[in-house]
């Protein structure tokens, strides 16, 4: 009983990073149709940004929990100055071109934005566990789990939430909707075209970013872990649909509970049980579970 | 017409929900006819020829080529058994010469392609050549196909469907996208291709009824996914029917 | 037959550079003539307008097979390791080519991947198979001859080179065959070529299959030289490297998948001495500039436009 308790909330903890990060991921894919690459390396850009918030805070001498506070700030920074600057200097000659060709375009941005990181920051890892502690410990049966891991569950809730209300319940994202169904008729209908995609690749990064924030006390900062982090972030999104809230959701879930039961059950399969399930959804059900747009061919 | 028909349609129908875009088509066409489909947008005609050439399935009949059931192969099976068409916009290899285009047309036909075989080689060459002379292509066969003008590509989305040797060929809207002085001409020169190709069936669908009357042997004239006249041009065009419902010479009340 | 001639002329011009050539140097072009084999098999699947990111999977798959016989079987010749790695790679590879070929743009990039990083996570679990530090290959003979210390990295060269350019020439054949047209072809008009008879999916079939045949004696040729073999052959940012230089190079030269290996073995070498920190970055805005500007990547710079 207990280990079936560890190994959901084992499953959880990690699907509710790969939730908010994968939605960021499937967004920016719906709207301007970019399967991007670099996502990985924007998490990686909110975990470092972090881990130099927090420790700003507290050479600063600010009360713990504003922790939280910097790592928020950092992700905002993040997806302030990146987003704009890799959308203007760089995607937007591409826009329109093959989607296979804006994944190439996107590698290249990872390639770019590995060695930044690394320019920026060094090579060597960042640890910035104290926030783990802010939430305690939670006594369920016999086991102890960390708060944070809970804290973090309702975070992708929140998030979540949040992003399915903008979408569906604003008159902004509306519009987002509307250009998510076809640019081309949203633009002739006086859509700014061009804006809607800054916002949808900002909000897009933001999540990379708040993921990595949040995720930082968690892991060792360092070069590397964007591509560990894209590469499970595609199963998510192509498990769920591309382009799917909902899909992203539900896709998190499986791959994180799939996950924790290899972990714990059959460590063999630990790697490779999600590129299973991925590869068998895109042979049967290619659109994914949720289906947002065409698939394959003949 | 006692020798069995080439292509025989038999009560076939289709639906697109509440549309009814085909209803009872029976068709025969022997081997060698020059036929016309005429009717206005949206009359069935196109459709018609979809479902000939595999890319719609009938809700309802059959269609027999050659005494074999086609109605449900695929696009590829039929074009093998020798039934091609050409395209309203003309579906050419944009980045590949006049003379690759014929190439592949030559190698799709080809049921053993081959991995060493070069593309273009002499027999290939020669074959693609001729057909070339005779749309008079001949010139452009160096040229990439993205910079050529409307009317030579559609005659050499032609040439492309008449490599593949086929015993029925449809041709959709052959002259239409190109200007008036161009389209008696321009059928001239695919009528006179075409004219050593005796057995030959070939089904056009056209809009213009002075092409359609100096070139159809028979008039097939769709309304409303029906066939409502089936004849020589001089009587079919002279029908009330037709009259009233696709050259718009009676006025409908 | 001029092919041949240049074939065998390429042949001979390396192999007096490699003997004169430092030993650095030979063993930095065996690992770009083995590398870019794996890149002319994404390049047989481009001129049919797919890209696969899962390469990585044929590569790995090859390089265990060698390095299993190798250990395991005791098996040392180096040319036959090469071709058991080509073969069985291609017959890994075979179960999926009808299932892919029925897939295109961002889909069949994707299911390469996954079943690439299928491979990965089964590998670095797979005590067995070494787990995830890999294991190391010993010495490979040469149709019985032990080769000697001082020129097993020549003669690995020789082989590497002599096999790199054999596939090279066998893959201008097939780009200039009926199927390398019908494949060029696809890449523009799918419709047009069902329409005409052919069948786009035997093609992208066909050429996974050469593409997986590639990839494995790459992978293969690669191992002997290296002396190691690790899951990491399999994972996807692998895969990524066979893709860049698939798109540095285009699929116009087969010439010009050998260059932009070589390039990239140049910068990867050079790299970690001279600028750690920099080289993906440079890559990464090499790449963006071929995309831009060299669309059809460097091959593109001595093949004429009509020529395909």
């Amino acid at each position: 009983m207990d280990a079936a308790l560890t190994i959901l909330v084992d499953g959880l903890t990690y699907a509710s990073w790969l939730f908010i990060v994968a939605l960021g991921l499937t967004l920016v894919f719906g709207v301007l149709k970019i399967l991007n690459i670099a996502h990985g390396s924007f998490y990686a850009l909110g975990a470092y940004a972090a881990a130099s918030f927090v420790g700003w805070g507290a050479s600063l001498k600010w009360a713990p929990g504003l922790s939280l506070v910097a790592m928020l700030l950092a992700a905002v920074a993040v997806a302030a100055v990146v987003a704009p600057l890799t959308e203007r200097a760089l995607l937007r000659f591409f826009y329109g071109r093959d989607e296979v060709l804006l994944v190439l375009v996107t590698y290249a941005m990872f390639l770019i934005l590995e060695d930044v990181t690394k320019l920026v920051w060094g090579a060597n890892p960042y640890y910035v566990s104290e926030p783990y502690g802010l939430f305690g410990n939670v006594h369920i049966g016999a086991q102890t789990y960390v708060g944070y891991d809970f804290a973090l569950l309702a975070l992708a809730i929140i998030v979540g939430v949040a992003v399915w209300w903008g979408l569906n319940r604003t008159r902004q994202g509306k519009i987002v909707l509307a250009v998510i169904h076809s640019a081309e008729i949203a633009s002739s209908m006086g859509v700014n075209v061009s804006r809607v995609y800054m916002g949808a690749f900002s909000v897009g990064i933001f999540l990379a970013a708040i993921g990595g924030a949040f995720t930082a006390p968690m892991i060792s900062v360092q070069p590397g872990v964007s591509v560990g982090v894209i590469i499970v972030s595609f199963a998510v999104v192509i498990i769920g649909g591309l382009g799917s809230i909902e899909g992203a959701a539900i896709g998190a879930l499986i791959v994180g509970l799939a996950r924790a039961l290899a972990v714990h059950l059959a460590p063999v399969a630990e790697l490779f049980s999600i590129y299973v399930v991925m590869a068998v959804v895109l042979m049967f059900r290619p659109e994914g579970l949720f289906q947002r747009i065409q698939a394959r061919k003949i | 017409m006692s020798a069995a028909p080439l292509l025989e349609a038999q009560s076939v129908g289709k639906r697109f929900g509440a549309v009814v875009a085909a209803a009872e088509l029976n068709v025969r066409l022997a081997a060698g006819e020059r036929v016309s489909l005429i009717g206005s947008n949206g009359a069935g005609k196109t459709t018609f020829v979809n479902m000939i050439t595999g890319y719609l399935k009938p809700d309802a009949g059959h269609i027999r080529f050659e005494g074999r059931d086609i109605t449900s192969l695929s696009p590829r099976r039929i074009v093998q058994l020798g039934v091609a068409r050409s395209f309203q916009i003309p579906q050419l290899f944009g980045e590949l010469s006049v003379l690759d285009n014929m190439l592949v047309a030559n190698a799709c036909h080809d049921q053993h392609l081959s991995l060493w075989q070069g593309a273009r080689r002499g027999e290939a060459i020669a074959r693609a050549e001729q057909l070339l002379q005779r749309f008079s292509l001949a010139d452009h066969r160096a040229r990439r196909v993205v910079e050529l003008p409307g009317g030579v590509r559609k005659l050499l989305d032609i040439a492309m469907a008449l490599t593949v040797r086929p015993k029925l060929l449809l041709l959709d809207e052959p002259t239409s996208g190109v200007s008036a002085e161009e389209k008696f001409p321009m059928m001239d020169t695919i009528m006179a291709a075409l004219g050593s190709e005796r057995d030959t069936t070939v089904l056009f669908v056209e809009h213009d009824m002075d092409i359609v009357a100096r070139y159809a042997q028979r008039v097939i004239a769709f309304y409303s996914g029906r066939i409502i006249a089936d004849d020589v041009p001089e009587r079919a065009l002279a029908a009330d029917d037709v009259r009233r419902y696709v050259t718009g010479e009676l006025l409908q009340e | 037959m001029r092919l041949v001639f240049a074939a065998l002329g390429a042949f001979v011009l390396l192999a007096v550079a490699g003997w004169l050539a430092p030993k650095w140097l030979t063993f930095l072009v065996t690992m770009a003539a083995g590398n870019g084999l794996v890149s002319l098999g994404i390049v047989a699947l481009m001129r049919g307008g797919v890209v696969p990111f899962g390469q990585g999977m044929v590569f790995a798959v090859g390089g265990y097979t060698a390095a299993l016989l190798f250990n395991k079987a005791g098996f040392t010749d180096a040319l036959g390791l090469v071709l058991c790695g080509g073969v069985m790679a291609t017959l890994v590879a075979a179960p999926f080519a009808p299932l892919l070929a029925r897939y295109r743009g961002i889909f069949f990039a994707m299911l390469t991947l996954a079943l690439s990083m299928v491979v990965y996570g089964a590998l670095m679990k797979l005590d067995v198979l070494g787990g995830s530090d890999g294991f190391n290959v010993g010495r490979a003979s040469l149709l019985g001859w032990r080769l000697p210390d001082a020129l097993t990295g020549y003669v690995l060269y020789l082989l590497t080179v002599g096999v790199a350019i054999t596939m090279a020439l066998l893959a201008r054949v097939l780009f200039d065959s009926t199927r390398g047209l019908v494949t060029l072809a696809a890449r523009d008009n799918e419709l047009r070529v069902e329409y005409l008879g052919g069948s786009v999916r035997r093609a992208m079939a066909i050429n996974f299959l050469i593409a997986a045949f590639c990839g494995g004696t790459g992978g293969a040729l690669v191992v002997l030289s290296l002396g190691h073999i690790e899951p990491q052959f399999s994972y996807w940012t692998t895969s990524g490297e066979f893709v860049f230089v698939a798109i540095l190079a285009g699929w116009q030269s087969v010439a010009a998948v050998f260059v932009a290996s070589t390039v990239l073995e140049v910068v990867r070498s050079f790299s970690s001495s001279y600028f750690p920190n920099t080289w993906q970055l440079a890559l990464g805005l090499f790449l963006l500039f071929v995309i831009r500007f060299l669309p059809r990547g460097i091959g593109s710079l001595w093949v004429g436009k009509g020529r395909t």
